[in-house]
Order: C-alpha cells, then structure tokens, then sequence
C-alpha cells in the first residue's frame, strides 16, 4: 500500500478536543511541506476554543484573541470541525480507527484536584473550575448555583484560576459589563453582596504561582482593595536567602508588588481582598444545615527540600476564618477516556512525548498521540502548548515515515461526514460555529460588549435553524 | 512548574540496575536505551545509589579493568533525590550549583523517575517558548480588544 500523505491519498488525522493544544497540533500538521494531510477535530460541545472560550477570564479579552490563530487554521480547506460529537458517546475508538490514519487526544484538564479535607462537600464548597465555567458560559455549567449572598468568601490557592475567582467577585457591575461573561451570571454578580475575599496561599510570596501582571491588576479594580498582613508580606530566611542567590527579577518584582499592598491605608472602596500567605485550609466547619460557615487553617513554615524546593510544612497554629463559601483552586486532573490508556499517578493519558502508551509493554499504540494538558498535566500558558503539540506532530510524522500508522482501508469516498450524520444529526461544523460567533459578536455591538455568549445548546441549534 | 509535568510525558519505565551487577552490563544498558544513568536499586527496588556515564569514565581513567567491576564499588553511593512536587526552577538550581546531570525521582519510598538536566532544560524551554508565543499573540492583537 503507497504511503498516506499524497494528493491521492491523504493523510488523515482525527483530532480530539478543539483547545489550544488542538489547533496547535493541526496547524503545525496542515503546514508540513510535501505532506498532504486532513484534519478532521471533534468537539463535544458545540463551539470550538476549550478553555480559551469556557476559561480564560471574561476581563481577559486580549488573551482570547489567539482565536484568530485558530480560525487562520480551520480556514484551511483540509481542515473540517464536527462540534457536538462527543468521543466515547457519539464516537468510538473504533470507528475512528477505521477512518483515521493517525488519532490526537487533546481533551485537557478537565477535572478539578480535591483538597482532601473534612467538610469539603458541605453546601457552600466548590471547586473553583466550576464557577469559572460557569461565568463563562459552558452549557454544563449553567445551571450550577452560587450563594452570592454570602458577605465573606475564601479561595485556596494563588494561581491563575484563583486569581480569576477572586477577581470575578471583586468587579464591579460596570467592570462586568464591560466583558463576554454570561448573561447570567452578570446578572448573579451585579447582585452580589459579597464584601470579603480571601485569597489562601500555603506558601510564600516567592513561591506565589500568580504572574506579575496578575498580581498588579488586582491593585487596579475599581470597587476592591488589595490587603495583605505586613508579617506575611515578609518574606522568611530560607526565601530571601534563595532569592539572593537567583536574583530572579521576576520573582523580585513580584514580592515588591506583593509588600507594597501590605501598607496600610484608609478603605475606601466596597469590597477588600484579602491575600494570605503560609496558610493551608485543614477542615471546612458547617453549621446544622450543612452550610460552610468557616474554614480552620494551619500556619505553615518554609523547608528545604532535598532537591531545592521550599515546600510548607504544618506548625501546629491553628486559626479559624468565618467565610459563607469556598472555593478551592489547588489544580486541575484529566479525565480517563474510553479506551485510552491512563497514568493515574499524574491523571494524564500514558504517554512518552505525545505517543501513548501501551500500559503492559511501555510500546507505543500505533497511530495514537496525546497533547496539552491531558498529556502533560496543567501547567504552562496558553503558548505552551505549541511547542508540546509540535513535539507530538514530531513524532507523527517520525511513526509515518516509518510505516507506523493505522493501515485502514482506503476508502473511495469520505465516508466519516456520513457516519458523523448517523450519530449525531446535529453536529456543528466550523461555518456554523463562525455562524454562531458572528452573531455572538452582534448581540455584543448592540450591548457595548466584547460579545454575549450563547450558553446552552438548545438556543445554538435554534440559532443555527435547527 | 513542577516535576510532575516533566515525568508525565516519560511513560513509567525507569531503568535500574543491581550494585553486585557489573559495569560492562551498565554500559550496554545505557547503550541500548540511548540514556545517561541508570538507578542502582536494592532487593526492594529502593534506590540506593546512581551510575552514570561520568562515574564509569572517572574510574576508567586510572583502572583498565573497570567494565569488570561492580557497579556497587563505582556508583555514586551519595544520592540525592527529588519528588515529583519539586519546582523545575529549584531543581534546575540545584543541579546546576551541585553539578549533578541526573537526579531519581521517588514518591512514597518507591522510584517513579528519573530526571535529566536534559528535561529541565526542554521543558524551561518550552515554557520561556510558551510565554513568548502568547506575547507575540497579544502584541499582535487589536489594541481596541
């Protein structure tokens, strides 16, 4: 049989999930010279962008612009996008095996990590990916409840999705206003009594995952102050001795930005935000109804690990913080898929580079790869996801070239657009989706907004005439 | 970052080898797997020391007969190991300052992988290449937006 990768006989390749690392991984296929090569991405919601859309922060509309990125690539007439598919439901492993020369999973993270904590189910805790999907609009998410009536509200952790929590409680309706969060949690927010955010860090202000500019914007907010306790701005020996030695300046600049919150000055805005440093969260205390109604913390001190890290340790100061809801932030996990080999230990598909791996031989599975963040875990920006995508691809094309690919029958006509109709009728394709975008973006005009999301499927079927 | 990330995209084969084996057989082994060091492991697979290719050159320099030799009396028997919840950035550290190319990774007492200056460095690349892709993303981006 000749090779896949010719004019008359492309090479096709399914790709899982339409986020960063999918786009990335297609773009970087699409633009192989010499190579001809299909892409056909599969979503299970009906809009492309993974968390670029149901993620990234409404107030964060310079980041989403990296869409333009990914619609240069579906433009492509070699690439097609079947949105309302789900893998594993509407599609199988094997059916794409029969199609596909080459499979991509590239679902991501979509779990959040539990703290492990008594009363973590108490009403009132929450895992912080929720409440971002929510106000952004993912239709699985649209439904979910906050109390917002609660004047004191705690959120463990101080990376980027804690940030955008507690950023997101800190805006004012007119900040709100002016983003693409949905309709209604706009509506939710505006009224939102909340006066008190904290936010908990377990370590210090050096170690605090959070950029600089995420830090810096938080002294911007119209309706919130910043405040941190001058004793935990300070950082302890082990930090600065650390710090001495790197002269990081980025990590410099982070804990002048961090100190210079910690003065002290009149409120004169609604709402504060508190930023805690050298604190775990060891029980959320409930009342009889089930309602959180503190969380008990433990300070921590800084060590040294063995290979150099300054990890906390528990001291045995106990205090409790009165809050009426919490959010926990401490890390995303992926989500095994049907058939797919899982590293439980690192909640990633079992990989090496992007190829997956065979869990009883450590082989690799011809013709199928991983990338983002269900093959590396949750780590990195948006942009790092192409270099890990190029280094899957890498190794595609090295199996390719070598003969290792799915040796599927070579069918006289595409046939999967048919089978795609069979199991899902509905499914959306790329000139829907811009469809739907196109009057996202008018709704918006009309509004003064970046744009109004359509938040469940029904209304983007009634809008696409279905 | 964390290690976890690095160990993630490693599969879950880590090569060891035993003290009484014999330094001809670490060779080949580093050989075959295209690697720089295997973990030496006692009966319970607990690390207990690591061989590289710059112990066996260190012994070779002033013995000929070291491919004879047990790998117990050449590894190095001073090992210093991480966890996968150890920063990249404080490990890149302490291996720079330390001189140190390979580092096992242990997790409750069990050896779940072993590090290479080479991953530090690819994934701080990747990052540094991340952030500057986003920048360039948002740079070119409608000012208005």
């Amino acid at each position: 049989m000749t090779q896949p990768g010719t004019e008359t006989y492309p090479l096709r390749v399914a790709i899982i999930g339409s986020g960063p690392a999918a786009f990335y991984a297609a773009d970087h296929l699409l633009k192989q010279p010499g190579l001809v090569v299909n892409v056909d991405m599969f979503d299970r919601l009906p809009t492309p962008y993974g968390l670029v859309r149901a993620g990234v922060a409404p107030d964060h509309q310079k980041i989403k612009s990296v869409t333009k990125i990914f619609d240069h690539v579906a433009a492509n007439p070699c690439f097609r996008f079947f949105g309302l598919v789900e893998y594993g439901k509407d599609i199988s492993l094997d059916d794409l095996e029969q199609h596909y020369h080459q499979i991509l999973f590239a679902t991501g993270a979509q779990t959040d990590r539990r703290m492990g904590i008594p009363g973590e189910d108490l009403i009132g805790s929450h895992a912080a990916t929720s409440f971002v999907a929510w106000y952004n609009g993912h239709p699985d998410f649209r439904d979910y409840e906050f109390d917002l009536t609660q004047e004191r509200v705690a959120v463990v952790g101080v990376g980027n999705v804690a940030m955008d929590v507690a950023r997101i409680l800190s805006l004012t309706p007119a900040e709100l206003a002016a983003t693409d969060i949905a309709d209604y949690a706009l509506e939710a927010l505006s009224k939102s009594r909340v006066k008190e955010v904290y936010l908990l860090g377990r370590r210090g202000p050096a170690q605090a995952a959070f950029t600089n500019p995420e830090i810096k914007e938080l002294g911007d907010l119209a309706g919130a102050e910043v405040h941190i306790l001058p004793e935990e701005a300070e950082l302890d020996p082990l930090s600065k001795a650390d710090l001495e030695a790197s002269k990081d300046r980025t990590t410099i600049k982070k804990v002048e930005i961090i100190q210079s919150y910690a003065h002290e000055k009149p409120r004169t805005k609604p709402r504060t935000l508190y930023l805690r440093f050298l604190v775990s969260p060891v029980e959320l205390i409930g009342n009889a109804a089930g309602h959180v109604t503190a969380l008990r913390l433990v300070k921590n001190v800084l060590y040294a690990t063995e290979a150099g890290t300054l990890s906390p340790k528990p001291t045995d100061h106990f205090e409790e913080l009165p809050v009426g809801m919490v959010f926990r932030s401490v890390g995303y996990r992926g989500v095994a898929l049907p058939g797919i080999p899982f590293n439980e230990r690192w909640g990633v598909i079992l990989n090496q580079k992007g190829r997956v791996l065979d869990p009883d031989t450590q082989q690799p599975l011809t013709g199928i790869y991983t990338s983002g963040w269900i093959k590396r875990g949750p780590s990195g920006v948006i942009g790092t996801n192409k270099p890990d995508s190029v280094e899957t691809v890498a190794c595609m094309l090295e199996d390719l070239a070598q003969g290792a690919y799915i040796h599927t029958a070579q069918h006289p006509e595409d046939r999967i657009e048919q089978l795609v109709r069979t199991r899902q009728p509905h499914y959306v394709s790329y000139a829907d989706w811009k469809q739907l975008d196109a009057a996202e973006l008018s709704q918006g005009q009309v509004q003064g907004r970046p744009r109004v999301k359509y938040t469940s499927v029904a209304e983007m079927l009634k809008a696409l005439g279905r | 970052m964390k290690l976890q990330t690095i160990l993630a995209t490693k599969g879950t084969k880590v090569f060891t080898i035993r003290p009484e084996q014999q330094v001809k057989e670490a060779i080949n082994m580093l050989v075959e797997h295209n690697i720089g060091a295997l973990v030496v492991v006692d009966e319970d697979s607990r690390p207990i020391g690591i061989i590289s290719e710059r112990d066996v050159i260190h012994v070779a320099a002033h013995n000929d007969k070291v491919l004879a030799q047990m790998i117990g009396e050449v590894m190095t028997k001073k090992l210093i190991t991480c966890t996968a919840h150890d920063d990249i950035h404080a490990v890149a550290q302490t291996m720079t300052d330390r001189r140190i190319r390979h580092l096992p990774i242990v997790e409750d007492g069990k050896l779940v992988g072993i590090l290479s200056i080479g991953d530090v460095v690819k994934a701080q690349l990747q990052e540094y290449q991340g952030t500057i892709h986003n920048l360039q993303t948002q740079a070119q981006a409608d000012p208005d937006k």
